[in-house]
């Protein structure tokens, strides 16, 4: 398959790059980092909810199959939860690597703080990925096993909706508690909001939705009248759910700008007006929402261009992850702190590092290998039989 | 503040506050505090405990300077205890807040929360890094929290979040924060909010002292005279 080539090609210079970034990330630790002491967090945190939210995107996505029944997807359901799966795993991976003792992640789990809400965040998503693991069982078992009985495929079918619909509140507190990770701390303007939550779960279901229209667009191998039918019907959720989403950021955006005082305020100016601008204007708004809405709006029955405007949402939607998180971090707390203590770490800006790069880059091209390595082992684009007992 | 200080450890833990005032009108922003607080904890490139902020105000001639130092301000209800994962950072029963360096995953959540920025992180750098050698003193060990603390690849504290403690260790020694004592315009203050006695609680409730950011209700137990 050609688009399996680029694929390849695309996740061997990944690992290439990026396994220079691996290496000095294991052996100097957080040196080469250009975040610092003030703007502690970087691209990596971006990465991370970033890639959470195309799983929780795919994982609903699944879950309208599954727990919801809806037909018109059901062809996507085991491809939806694999790609749920691989982007959780990118996820954890590059939280991991952004610790600064990788060796006591497990902490979370024995001294556990419920106080925290990155203590719920992790637990949530435990018990989210041993759901995506016995859901994809569930789902691939057909496949993988040959000759069960109708009433074993009945039985793993009513199972397989019993955890689709405990997937849903589940991914939806998981999802919403990143959100919440963030709107809870007081100490940053930026953050504070109680729409965090919900502007996190739309941009999951976004990005993650906009992830599974491309692939399925550009991977699924028969391009029938089904394979058509999902795409378009695919294409236009994600449409339903960008807008719904680009309304929740204009209230999130424009309030602060009226009143036109305060940190949000000023905050917020600079993710529109500062040195990062295009950030917003050109990859968020324009690539990322407005060419994808008018594509989405007018070329609904053309496959490739509906999977084009998938691939351009699901790519760019690391922007407005990164205007989530930096923008955060980089207003000083205090007037003058700025000069109090003159030292790289304790500066209010921020452009990742090559190294951050190298390492982002690998996750990705990891991400990718898994999936191509899945894709040839597993049967995640075919009509199962359980479908077809269903 | 001497006086004080071994009236108050001689009563049990959890009756001691510990506070400081810091008078604004004496500060001569010499940094001498700083450098003590760096040179009694050891502390690398990129991890401070008490800077000191300058304020310039006016337009010339009329134009006029102030220096704030900054350390952790103790909060009493501090933002950055519970949103640690793992517990390793909390109020102590004397009000100081500490970390557990050998407990932090390194997660910098707690630093992002602090609304003071009194929290850095030990990314494992040294100052004579690039030159032949990595000179002795970078390496020898602080006293922190009571233990020998060494710093060396990957170990603790490198890796975690680092924070003002007001000298704990000198504390339990019958000694005043390092920054305290070398104030060379004695504009700060230290002691026992508990001890109606204390120096501080004195001149805590002057009508000219303020805390940082009240609005906050993190209640901190650094005042400052103006």
């Amino acid at each position: 398959m050609r688009w399996e080539k680029l694929l390849w090609t695309i996740a061997l210079v990944g690992l290439v790059f990026g396994s220079f970034g691996i290496w000095d990330r294991l052996v100097t630790g957080h040196v080469k980092a250009n975040y610092g002491s003030y703007v502690v967090w970087g691209l990596w945190v971006a990465a991370y909810i970033y890639f959470v939210g195309l799983s929780a995107g795919a994982f609903l996505i699944s879950s309208l199959i599954y727990a919801f029944g809806v037909k018109r997807l059901e062809r996507v359901g085991k491809l939806a939860l694999f790609v749920a799966l691989v982007t959780l795993f990118m996820a954890l991976l590059i939280i991991l690597l952004d610790l600064g003792h990788m060796s006591r992640f497990y902490w979370v789990y024995t001294r556990a703080n419920f106080s925290s809400m990155m203590t719920w965040m992790v637990w949530l998503y435990t018990a989210y990925f041993l759901l995506l693991l016995a859901e994809s069982w569930l789902a691939l078992k057909p496949d993988l096993i040959k000759g069960l009985t109708p009433e074993t495929l009945q039985r793993d079918r009513r199972l397989l909706k019993y955890l689709g619909t405990i997937g849903v509140p589940l991914a939806i507190a998981f999802h919403g508690g990143v959100g919440a990770l963030f709107g809870t701390v007081v100490a940053r303007p930026y953050w504070h909001t109680p729409l965090y939550p919900i502007l996190f779960l739309t941009g999951a279901l976004v990005s993650g939705g906009a992830l599974m229209t491309a692939t399925v667009a550009f991977f699924w191998p028969d391009r029938n009248e089904g394979y058509r039918d999902t795409v378009k019907y695919l294409g236009q959720i994600v449409l339903m759910i960008l807008v719904f989403d680009l309304i929740l950021e204009f209230a999130e955006f424009s309030i602060p700008m009226w009143y036109g005082v305060g940190p949000e305020y000023e905050l917020m100016r600079k993710v529109l007006f500062g040195p990062f601008w295009w950030v917003f204007w050109v990859v968020h708004l324009l690539l990322g929402s407005l060419i994808p809405i008018g594509i989405l709006a007018t070329q609904r029955e053309r496959p490739l261009r509906v999977g084009a405007a998938g691939l351009l949402i699901s790519l760019t939607f690391m922007a407005a992850r990164l205007n989530i998180v930096v923008p955060g971090l980089i207003e000083p707390q205090l007037r003058g702190l700025e000069e109090a203590f003159h030292d790289p770490r304790l500066v209010f800006q921020y452009f990742p590092s090559l190294f951050e790069w190298q390492v982002f880059a690998f996750v990705i091209a990891l991400g990718i290998a898994i999936f191509c390595v899945g894709q040839r082992l597993l049967p995640l684009m075919e009509e199962a039989p359980m479908e077809r007992v269903a | 503040m001497q006086e004080d200080l071994r009236r108050a450890l001689k009563k049990p833990m959890e009756e001691r506050r510990w506070g400081s005032v810091l008078d604004l009108r004496k500060c001569v922003g010499c940094h001498a505090c700083n450098i003590a607080c760096i040179s009694e904890n050891k502390l690398p490139p990129g991890v401070v405990y008490r800077p000191v902020i300058e304020e310039q105000k006016g337009t010339f001639p009329n134009v006029s300077r102030r220096f704030m130092p900054k350390p952790c301000v103790q909060c009493d209800n501090p933002p950055c205890t519970p949103v640690c994962p793992v517990t390793a950072t909390w109020k102590q029963a004397d009000g100081i807040v500490v970390v557990d360096y050998e407990r932090c995953i390194g997660c910098r959540y707690c630093i992002t929360a602090c609304p003071y920025a009194a929290r850095t992180f030990d990314y494992g750098e040294f100052y004579t890094e690039g030159t032949p050698s990595i000179q002795p003193y970078e390496k020898v060990h602080n006293f922190e929290y009571g233990k020998r603390w060494v710093r060396t690849e990957g170990d603790s504290p490198v890796g975690n979040a680092r924070k003002c403690h007001y000298c704990i260790h000198r504390l339990n020694r019958g000694m005043l924060p390092a920054c305290i004592v070398t104030c060379i315009a004695r504009a700060k203050y230290f002691g026992d909010l508990n001890d109606p006695e204390s120096l501080v609680s004195k001149l805590a409730v002057k009508p000219n002292a303020f805390r940082l950011k009240e609005e906050l209700g993190t209640q901190p137990k650094t005042y400052y005279l103006i």
